[in-house]
């Protein structure tokens, strides 16, 4: 292809992208003033409408397999004193996150059709804020205007679960927002930092995503590195979440709408694994270097530990959402591994983890619709009852547990294999700080996940059929049709049949994605063999170092 | 010497805002309910034809003869306070003596002169903007404390104004004698100033000033004053130590009084703030290290440095922990505003490189979202009482949609959620903290902005999330259109003002365009010494 072509299609290719982000906020917009029947069917337009615009700019998209950003970011200035502009651009990995994000909010919105039956519009209208709010994240290519889109979904989730969620949803909604919104403090305070230090050394604005990257790695020293990667994964940690900063996650899920749910573990999570492989690890690799061993071990602890609570939980979604909390740090210890095909990896296992957890809990929301009864010790055998849906759990299961010929498998695999090779051994090129020793541990957490994944469909999709007594009373008031317990309607069936099919092609045919997602892999971790051998050979200079610190501060 | 006709020109927007308040003084007091009906529509027009004027006089050539230490400082910070003042009148306006008005109306008691406060009320109020207007074109120290008394004076009759019950009293009793006792203070350091200099032009202190800092180093007389007029000033901030009195006060008074409160004072003080330590300046000041070398750094001196630094921080701790505590709305608001002074103190301290732009950008925001605030709640009534309680707000969203939506705005906007306006004034705050050196100020101001998510989500949570309660049910919409006007066009402004950002962050630049720093001023003095500093 010319470059003649380029340059007249990148303006299309542009305007093509700020539809799909715009087209869901006019559907809130006209979601607000229209009837509350209407909101529904509109939201489904307006998502359906946002996902082909995104499908075709992803058809043109020319860069699926060079790893460069398309089309160039615009000049097109924001805040022309500091340069901040409106610039937006995919990569193949965004760009894969993004269509993952605009094909889960359709089923989202159908999803809903019949479980939100309060307050309609607001719903449908802070749901495609939500959306709009997501993609703007992943096509940012100035990191002020990803700090809009990423603090901003906070604003619709928290109306979200704290008006239609469960009983416990203001405790949920008020722990999340101030969670994330703390550590998304982190986030903008190490970026503006890094904005003001490119103006300082440069004398010039700044606020790409690559030149800021380029500069930090660069100019910034080892130390101020440390720092600036200890800062930015303090603050994408409490949204990916890792190990200690998981508490709101689960409450979160459970207490949300299942429509909540979906898109909190299908894309919002992924908000803070893509930070971390957008920004924090390019930024910083001396500082990401030097903290990949703590990073990773925190990354082991939740992917046993999340393990074991999923072992003993009887609420379903709360089983499904602390497996979440596993996964993703099986994701995470695939970047951390800080070779490629670990980090190839984990960006697959993010896109796996959306489809997968993200059909789990539309399942486990179907199953309360009928029952409003999440607790395996009231319910349980349902498959006598449903047993579409029962193929559909058993096939998510084993999607999420890794069976081979299944996405899930694909990237759980290379996450644990370039977990394994990252040794300090730098004859791939890639020398590394974790090795077999993480590999095995992690291990461990997959042959639990496989154990309590395989209990819950034992005990809630086979077995002797247990129903709670009192659910045919409806208590929520759906009379007509929502009384009864049957098999899974024709709506339901098409929400899961897409996610299903994409869900085995990944797994049956991942070439395409591995070969999207290796370039842009390859390029984020091009300083990393040299930072990761300086940090190898640190290791024991840094005690001398220490030692002699204080000996000079004597002498002055 | 200062040409006093060309002064007196360069005073249009004050002498407009003064002519109009007696005019409303006398209009408020008519017989006919028509013509006082009048009264706010008098404010809007004589705030409006301020900016006006402030465009026609305010110019370059005009400003050099004034003798101004922040030519330029007037020019937008005069239309600012003109224009958060049109909406502290809406919200005024429908609120402050409806009842009694609508008693005369429907003949159900006679008219009164001695009753009506209509007319004090927005003198009142025209008289404090015209004293923090004249705040800002104050060439020496007198004029800037009797600019300050005329903010001050008309807000301690306002809180009693209302005659709602005792705790208005008292809340008025407390406000005076707390602020006489400020205003104590602040004197004490501008008579130290004056020991100091042995004069009261404040161009002609930063001179001397200029002349000790480059010589031996500034006198602690100098210091000694200059820090207690900071603390003198605090109180026009709400700023620790002198923030006692707002949680009460703020409460006591009635609802657009508070709004007023936390507004005016605020501008005025921080403008004071401003043009006091312009004289000492934000560079050029050396500090002697244990060696005995001098070392010229960037800042204000050290010592005033560190008073500062500790306000600063422990007015956004306290104003946000103590936030938390409270259920009264107007407490919360009183809290909010403390916290909010703490940040711009910030850009205070980081000085004329960006932060005095800063600080008035952020209080262009802090404006919008107060006018909008405070609006949303004089538009609302319980049982013909003010709503003071977040049970009261509860589903608010199902009886006054479009309320509920504006006050969630403004609360997020507070709270500092982008693409919000108050989000964006805040980033770039803490981005000039960073840009000053200051990365300690900006960490604690980011830790802050956490903390104050709590209390500004119970407003959106009750607003929007809560369904009505037997306490809100009473909640109704007053009858007139002034407060929802008000807080429409506010909660407007918060979405909208962010897509031109970029001028107005140029906007608010220029407040420290003309400011010559002590440092340049020593620099300058070498080869020559510019001719409007030498006043006699």
């Amino acid at each position: 292809m010319g470059d003649l072509d380029l340059v007249a299609g990148s303006e299309l290719n542009m305007n093509l992208i700020w539809a799909s982000i715009l087209i869901p906020v006019a559907t809130a917009a006209v979601i607000a003033v229209a009837s509350a029947r209407a909101a529904r069917s509109l939201a489904a337009l307006g998502s359906l409408a946002s996902l082909g615009a995104l499908v075709a700019f992803a058809w043109q998209f020319p860069a699926w397999s060079t790893g460069a950003i398309f089309p160039e970011p615009c000049g097109c200035a924001w805040l022309e004193s500091i340069n901040a502009t409106l610039g937006v651009g995919f990569d193949s990995v965004s760009l894969l996150l993004a269509l993952l994000e605009a094909f889960l909010i359709p089923i989202c919105v159908i999803g809903s059709w019949t479980a939100i039956s309060e307050r309609q519009r607001e719903y449908y209208g802070w749901f495609m804020l939500l959306h709009a709010s997501i993609l703007l994240a992943f096509a940012a290519r100035d990191v002020l205007l990803f700090y809009v889109g990423y603090e901003f979904t906070l604003v619709p989730l928290l109306f979200i679960i704290a008006i239609w969620g469960g009983p416990e949803r203001r405790q949920a909604a008020q722990k999340l927002f101030l969670y994330t919104f703390l550590g998304s403090l982190f986030f903008l305070g190490s970026i503006l930092f890094v904005g003001w230090q490119h103006h300082a050394s440069t004398g010039l604005w700044s606020w790409d995503m690559a030149t800021l990257s380029t500069f930090a790695s660069v100019r910034l020293p080892a130390n101020t590195q440390f720092w600036l990667f200890a800062a930015l994964l303090a603050g994408f940690a409490v949204k990916i979440p890792l190990f200690p900063v998981h508490t709101w996650l689960p409450l979160a899920h459970t207490q949300a709408p299942t429509a909540g749910s979906v898109i909190l573990a299908g894309t919002l999570l992924k908000l803070g694994t893509y930070g971390v492989f957008r920004l924090a690890l390019p930024m910083a690799p001396e500082g990401g270097a030097a903290l990949a061993v703590l990073a990773s071990v925190l990354c082991t602890v939740a992917v046993v530990y999340a393990a074991l609570i999923c072992w003993v939980q009887t609420d379903a979604k709360k089983l499904v959402a602390y497996s979440s909390v596993s996964h993703l740090g099986i994701c995470m210890l695939g970047l951390f591994a800080l070779n490629p095909v670990g980090a190839q990896g984990s960006v697959l296992y993010m896109i796996n983890h959306g489809l997968s957890t993200g059909a789990l809990f539309l399942l486990v929301g179907m199953a309360y619709e009928r029952y409003h009864v999440k607790d395996m010790d009231q319910i349980g055998g349902l498959a006598k009852r449903m047993p579409v849906w029962a193929f559909f759990m058993v096939f998510f299961t084993m999607s999420s547990i890794g069976l081979p010929g299944l996405n899930g498998f694909v990237g759980e695999y290379l996450c644990l294999f370039g977990t394994y090779i990252a040794t300090g051994d730098a004859s791939t090129g890639y020398p590394g700080l974790l090795g077999p020793g993480f590999a095995l541990v992690a291990a461990t957490g997959l042959v639990l996940g496989a154990m309590y994944m395989l209990l819950l469909v034992g005990r809630y999709v086979f077995g002797p059929l247990r129903e709670p007594k009192d659910a045919t009373h409806g208590k929520h008031g759906h009379h007509g049709h929502g009384e009864d317990h049957g098999d899974l309607t024709g709506r339901e069936v098409g929400l899961l049949v897409p996610l299903a099919l994409v869900c085995l092609f990944i797994g049956v045919y991942p070439k395409p994605m591995l070969q999207a997602i290796g370039p842009v892999v390859e390029r984020t971790l091009a300083p990393y063999p040299a930072a990761v051998e300086r940090a190898l050979k640190s290791q024991p200079h840094a005690a001398e170092a220490a030692q002699a610190e204080p000996k000079e501060d004597d002498r002055g | 010497m200062v040409d006093m006709s060309q002064t007196a020109v360069l005073l249009a927007p004050e002498i407009v805002l003064f002519a109009a308040s007696m005019l409303v003084a006398v209009l408020g007091l008519s017989r006919s309910t028509g013509t006082r009906s009048l009264v706010p529509w008098v404010c809007v027009a004589a705030l409006v034809a301020s900016i006006l004027a402030l465009d026609a006089v305010w110019t370059p050539e005009r400003i050099q003869g004034a003798n101004l230490l922040f030519p330029m400082l007037g020019k937008y910070g005069k239309a600012l306070i003109a224009l958060i003042g049109i909406g502290l009148v809406a919200v005024s306006a429908g609120s402050i003596d409806r009842r009694y008005e609508e008693a005369v109306a429907r003949g159900r008691a006679s008219f009164d002169a001695l009753r009506v406060v209509r007319g004090e009320y927005y003198a009142f109020l025209l008289l404090s903007l015209t004293g923090a207007m004249l705040v800002m074109s104050a060439p020496d120290l007198i004029w800037l404390f009797l600019g300050l008394e005329l903010v001050s004076l008309p807000t301690y009759i306002m809180v009693a104004v209302a005659r709602t019950g005792r705790r208005s009293m008292e809340a008025a009793m407390k406000y005076f004698f707390l602020g006489a006792l400020a205003t104590a203070v602040t004197l004490y350091g501008f008579a130290m100033l004056y020991g100091a200099t042995g004069t009261m032009q404040l161009i002609s202190m930063r001179d001397l000033l200029a002349e000790q800092a480059a010589g031996p180093g500034l006198s602690a007389t100098a210091l000694l004053g200059t820090i207690l007029t900071v603390l003198g000033l605090c109180f026009k901030l709400a700023a620790v130590p002198m923030h006692f009195y707002a949680p009460d006060v703020y409460e006591g008074a009635p609802l657009p009084v508070t709004a007023f409160l936390s507004f005016t004072p605020k501008i005025a003080g921080f403008s004071a703030l401003v043009t006091v330590l312009g004289t000492v300046g934000w560079s050029g000041h050396a500090m002697v290290d244990h060696d005995g070398i001098r070392i010229a750094y960037q800042g204000l001196p050290q010592p005033i440095t560190a008073v500062l630094w500790m306000v600063a921080v422990l007015t956004m701790l306290l104003g946000n922990i103590g936030g938390i505590l409270q259920t009264s709305l107007k407490r919360t608001l009183a809290y909010s505003s403390i916290a909010n002074s703490g940040y711009m103190l910030v850009g205070v301290i980081i000085g004329p490189q960006g932060g005095i732009g800063a600080m008035y950008l952020f209080m262009l925001a802090y404006g919008v979202m107060t006018v909008a605030t405070f609006a949303v709640l004089a538009t609302l009534e319980r049982k013909g009482e003010e709503v003071d309680s977040f049970e009261s707000l509860s589903g608010l969203r199902s009886s006054h949609p479009v309320l509920a939506f504006l006050l969630t705005v403004s609360a997020l906007s507070l709270l500092g959620v982008p693409p919000l306006f108050g989000a964006l004034a805040k980033i770039v705050l803490v981005f000039v903290a960073f840009e000053g050196g200051q990365a300690s100020l900006a960490a604690v101001l980011l830790l802050n902005t956490a903390i104050g998510a709590v209390y500004y989500l119970r407003f959106v949570g009750a607003a929007v999330v809560n369904p009505p309660n037997a306490k809100s049910q009473d909640v109704v919409a007053v009858p007139h259109w002034w407060p929802k006007a008000a807080a429409v066009v506010a909660g407007v402004g918060i979405i909208v003002l962010p897509a031109f950002l970029s001028r107005l962050v140029d906007a608010s630049a220029t407040t420290v365009d003309g400011y010559i720093d002590l440092g340049e001023a020593v620099v300058s003095d070498a080869d020559d010494r510019p001719s409007t500093s030498t006043t006699d």
